[in-house]
């Protein structure tokens, strides 16, 4: 395989956003996945929802474990660093480079394998050690990269291509998240590209650790009868408690909802996460109810999506460490070296007085 | 009791004294205390920890090492116990040299059965004056320990004041604890002047041998180093002996990296969940452009290693303290060892090569620490600092550390948004200097210009997904070339010469300095002279393999039962095995004096190699029978 650019061809109606950039400037080297593969439809989603944030490409960095779905950011945002990390630590290495400059977008992305199997321990400590980020699973059910193996996502009872039947209890990664503190929890379907746009720009517009469990089908090795993360089951049973919409603060607000209709969560920057209700009683400000609702629809069969969980005035590690305002890897020798006079007295504290 | 030893040690400022305690029980302090007494009388001293892998009950020894000629090294033996642990009182009597001393609580009588003829025995009824003085158990139990020091004060000659002095200062502003910690030194003190003949033959004289030396152990060195190196994150998982490492660099932050306006950390620390995930972080803020490291031991590494591939090929600059242990697996996590060369020299799968540097002491700790994070970013590459827990965590009288006020960081080969605006040619993995480095961009550093992927997957020169064989073959050529530069870039080794042209070399590294030090003079003394070259980094400089081919006979002294080092110098030199005498030791305690000469001369006796000058040497009674 070798690396493919696009064609930089441009008409000159194309739609530029204020900061005069097309969808094209957030795209990245063409895909190389199989035709039809949800990934590709992630990406395509994060491509608009960094141009309708009006985001400076620069300012995001995305990171990735290893996979199908790992390799999409090179598919994304080719104005922005990236970093393929290895098999299941993507979320260290994003913690690092948080921790690094405080002041870019993190998007963390990666496959249920990658999170859920190899990766489950550093994807359970980066939610709750609050990193600020927006940590995206494409999830399909099976290892794509590695041609079909089951995942640790896989349904009990769900049948693998060759007919083999997934015996394992499935690890429900929204359910973690929600158990180990994220603050902005979510599932979608790449299938689905009105529902998810909008929960990855609230997502990337929130403080604290985001989680979208996307619902990714594998076209290759698991989108067959049997399969519990296929296109056409995946369409049956989703069960969606709400539809978001995100409103900047330079938007003007000109929908009108019907009353009762809506939920309003102001976020800490000023953007305006708009839910309209799907579901009456679902309440995602409520961590311990949100839990509760996508166990008892789970056991019915159904795949719960939406905004499941926000709390917009969560902190976050930067906050809990205390660190200074402006990022770590831009505070020059005068602000790290102690130099030689503290050198001196701390000499003077070692030696024999 | 037996006063009327007959051949009792008497010796001035040269001596060995161990203490034999019980974990937890308040010692370490006292002990500490007792030291630095010795070093403000002006006499070199080097104390070394011996302590289980436990946090109370064990049985845990501090062995100090008393010397007015200055040798730091271990030497084995002890002239001195104070036996202050029941549970060890067998093997600690045993232990002492014949005509040695032993200090011990006399409140119990013991059979005459339990001592030995060839000693003095130094009776002090510490519980009973305990007792009598304090209520509190606790307050019995700490100033029991104090109380010994006052004996000892008192049996070895030390100026009572220089011990009330330090107390002074360890306890400055509070005034209670003071008057109450002198009053226990005192007790022991009065008690060891009228009952015991003081001072017995091992004395303390005031002397002027410290200099203006500092007294730290290596692991502070190293946080500290990592200060005044710039690195701004730290993300570890506990593990002996490294932890203290991110102790003092926390200590360090707190003091000199805190925000004067606002309180607000200059730094970040992070307890990672375990070691993948603390290289992960600093791999991943390396790459982000912070200065960032790591400090760990021997099953750390182990666990690390996919992440040294990963930083080693996408050429991230991290740094990584290893404060090696006995291994393998979890081996003896409290005993001393250098056998992590191998696996941090190739560390990862596939072609892997790192920089290794050899800090010898707190002070090479604290300069080779800091010039680690320069090396890293000029080199763009994994930089291990390899020390042990002998220089880790023993306190170590060494040169005090300096800093030069005009030094700059050097982050390297940064291309900066002026740079790409101007239109430099960017190519992540581009040769463009001959020097095997390449150029390398900040995440966010220009809206459309600059930015690359990193992986661990083939890439060509300018950072694209490629898996053609000659953008690999490109990659790992220049990798070489890279590693080239390195050798130039790294501390040279040092080395010493014989008086006269000599066949034999010694090569040795980091916690081996001092007793290679004293070694090479005991051998001297022996009419053999040897040129010795103390390696300070790997990949080698080329006189380190200069020297291997000038001599006949190269030993290479290591603290590891593989011989890491010859191995690698034999593979990186190509250099003929023969040549190479592996002189190594490897029971868990430092390496001494008496072991390497003693080896030197038995692998010269064995080869009948013919010295003229050799004088027949009294067999030392320290040498320890390690084979290797
Ligand atoms: C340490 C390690 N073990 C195994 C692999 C092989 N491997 C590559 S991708 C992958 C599974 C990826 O599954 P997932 O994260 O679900 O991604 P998908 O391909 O399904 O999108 C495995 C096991 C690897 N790269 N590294
Ligand atoms: S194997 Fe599956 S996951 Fe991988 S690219 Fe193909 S469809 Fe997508
Ligand atoms: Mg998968």
């Amino acid at each position: 395989m070798t690396y493919f650019a696009k064609p930089r061809l441009l008409r000159p109606d194309t739609p530029r956003n204020s900061l005069g950039y097309t969808r094209r400037d957030y795209e990245g080297a063409i895909s190389t996945l199989c035709a039809g593969c949800g990934h590709d439809s992630i990406s395509a989603a994060v491509v608009q929802a960094c141009f309708d944030l009006e985001i400076e490409p620069h300012r995001v960095a995305k990171l990735s474990g290893i996979g199908c779905s790992s390799k999409t950011p090179d598919y994304f945002l080719g104005n922005s660093h990236g970093f393929n990390t290895t098999h299941g630590r993507m979320p260290s290495v994003l913690t690092g480079a948080a921790l690094a400059n405080r002041d870019l977008l993190y998007l963390g992305v990666s496959g249920d394998g990658d999170s859920a199997s190899i990766g489950i321990g550093q994807f359970a400590h980066a939610m709750r050690r609050g990193v600020n980020m927006t940590y995206i699973v494409e999830n399909n059910g099976v290892y794509g990269l590695t041609k079909g193996q089951f995942s640790a996502t896989a349904d009990k009872g769900s049948k693998s291509k060759r007919g083999v039947v997934n015996n394992d209890t499935p690890i429900d990664l929204v359910a973690l998240a929600l158990q180990l503190g994220a603050s902005y929890v979510a599932r979608s379907f790449s299938g689905d590209k009105e529902q998810l746009i909008p929960l990855i720009k609230g997502a990337m517009r929130h403080r604290g650790p985001a989680f979208i469990d996307v619902i990714s089908p594998c076209v290759t090795f698991n989108n067959h009868a049997g399969s519990t993360k296929s296109y056409d089951y995946v369409r049956e049973h989703n069960e969606a408690v709400n539809r978001l919409d995100v409103i900047l603060p330079r938007d003007k607000i000109n929908a009108s909802y019907p009353p009762g209709s809506l939920r309003r969560v102001v976020q800490h920057d000023g953007s305006i996460l708009n839910l309209r209700k799907l579901d009456q009683d679902y309440d995602p400000s409520d961590r311990i109810g949100a839990m509760n609702h996508l166990q008892e629809r789970q056991a019915l069969g159904e795949i719960v999506t939406g905004l499941l969980f926000v709390d917009s005035s969560a902190e976050e590690l930067h906050r809990h460490l205390n660190t200074v305002e402006k990022p770590l890897n831009q505070l020059g020798d005068a602000y790290l070296c102690p130099g030689s006079k503290a050198l001196e007295a701390l000499n003077a504290s070692l030696r024999r007085s | 009791m037996s006063t009327n030893v007959t051949k009792a040690i008497r010796r001035s400022n040269d001596f060995v004294i161990k203490f034999a305690n019980v974990n937890g029980s308040g010692s370490a302090s006292a002990n500490e205390l007792f030291a630095r007494a010795i070093i403000n009388m002006g006499v070199p001293v080097a104390p070394r920890n011996i302590f289980p892998s436990n946090i109370q009950g064990m049985p845990t020894w501090y062995e100090m090492r008393v010397s007015a000629s200055g040798w730091l090294g271990r030497r084995g033996g002890c002239d001195l116990m104070v036996a202050m642990n029941p549970q060890t009182w067998d093997r600690d009597i045993a232990e002492l040299e014949s005509g040695g001393y032993l200090v011990y609580d006399s409140t119990k009588t013991l059979p005459r059965s339990r001592f030995r003829e060839d000693i003095t025995v130094l009776g002090v009824p510490l519980t009973e004056i305990c007792n009598r003085e304090y209520t509190d158990p606790r307050q019995r139990q700490l100033f029991k320990n104090i109380m010994y020091v006052g004996s000892l004060t008192a049996l070895l000659d030390i100026e009572f004041a220089v011990v009330e002095k330090l107390i002074a200062e360890q306890y400055r502003g509070k005034d209670k604890l003071i008057g109450a910690n002198v009053n226990a030194l005192r007790l022991g003190y009065d008690y060891a002047r009228t009952h015991l003949d003081c001072p017995i033959g091992l004395r303390v004289e005031r002397s002027d041998g410290v200099g203006d030396r500092i007294f730290v152990n290596g692991n502070d060195a190293c946080g500290l180093g990592a200060v005044y190196g710039g690195a701004t994150v730290a993300a570890w998982y506990p593990i002996t002996p490294s932890t203290s490492v991110i102790e003092a660099f926390s200590g360090y932050c707190r003091k000199f990296r805190t925000d004067p306006d606002n309180g607000m950390a200059r730094y970040a620390v992070v307890q990672a969940e375990d070691e993948l995930a603390s290289i992960g972080m600093v791999i991943g803020a390396a790459w982000n452009g912070a200065r960032a490291f790591t400090a760990t031991s021997g099953p750390g590494i182990s666990l690390m290693q996919e992440f040294f591939g990963l930083a080693y090929f996408a050429e991230v600059p991290v740094v990584v303290f290893d404060v090696q242990r006995g291994g393998p697996s979890t081996g003896m996590p409290t005993r001393t060892q250098q056998s992590d060369l191998i696996s941090c020299a190739y560390a990862s799968h596939g072609d892997t090569k790192h920089v290794l540097l050899f800090p010898e002491d707190p002070y090479e700790c604290f300069t080779l620490g800091a010039q680690a994070f320069d090396l890293a970013d000029r080199l763009q590459t994994p930089v291990f600092v390899l020390l042990d827990l002998d220089i880790g965590m023993n306190d170590r009288l060494c040169q005090p550390f300096d800093w030069d006020d005009q030094r700059r960081y050097d982050r390297g080969k940064v291309m900066s948004a002026d740079d790409l605006e101007a239109g430099k040619n960017f190519g992540r993995y581009l040769d463009v200097d001959g020097d095997g480095i390449p150029w390398r961009t900040i995440p966010g550093t220009h809206p459309n210009k600059g930015a690359f992927f990193s992986r661990g997957t083939t890439r060509n020169a300018y950072a694209k997904y490629s898996e053609t064989g000659t953008d690999y073959v490109y990659n790992m050529e220049r990798l070489r070339r890279k590693f080239e530069t390195a050798k130039s870039l790294l501390p040279a080794p040092v080395l010493r010469r014989a008086s006269q042209p000599s066949r034999f070399g010694a090569i040795y590294y980091g916690s081996t300095g001092p007793a290679m030090d004293e070694a090479y003079a005991l051998l001297k003394k022996q009419g053999i002279e040897i040129d010795a070259l103390r390696v300070r980094a790997f990949p080698f400089a080329n006189e380190i393999i200069d020297f291997i081919n000038e001599h006949d006979y190269i030993f290479v002294v290591e603290q590891n039962e593989n011989g890491q080092l010859r191995m690698l110098l034999i593979n990186e030199g190509e250099i003929d095995p023969k040549r190479l005498f592996r002189v190594l030791h490897y029971d868990g305690t430092p390496i001494t004096a008496g072991f390497i000469s003693g080896r030197i001369a038995d692998i010269l006796a064995a080869l009948k190699v013919k010295i003229p000058s050799l004088v027949t040497p009294a067999l030392s009674p320290n040498r320890q029978q390690v084979a290797s």
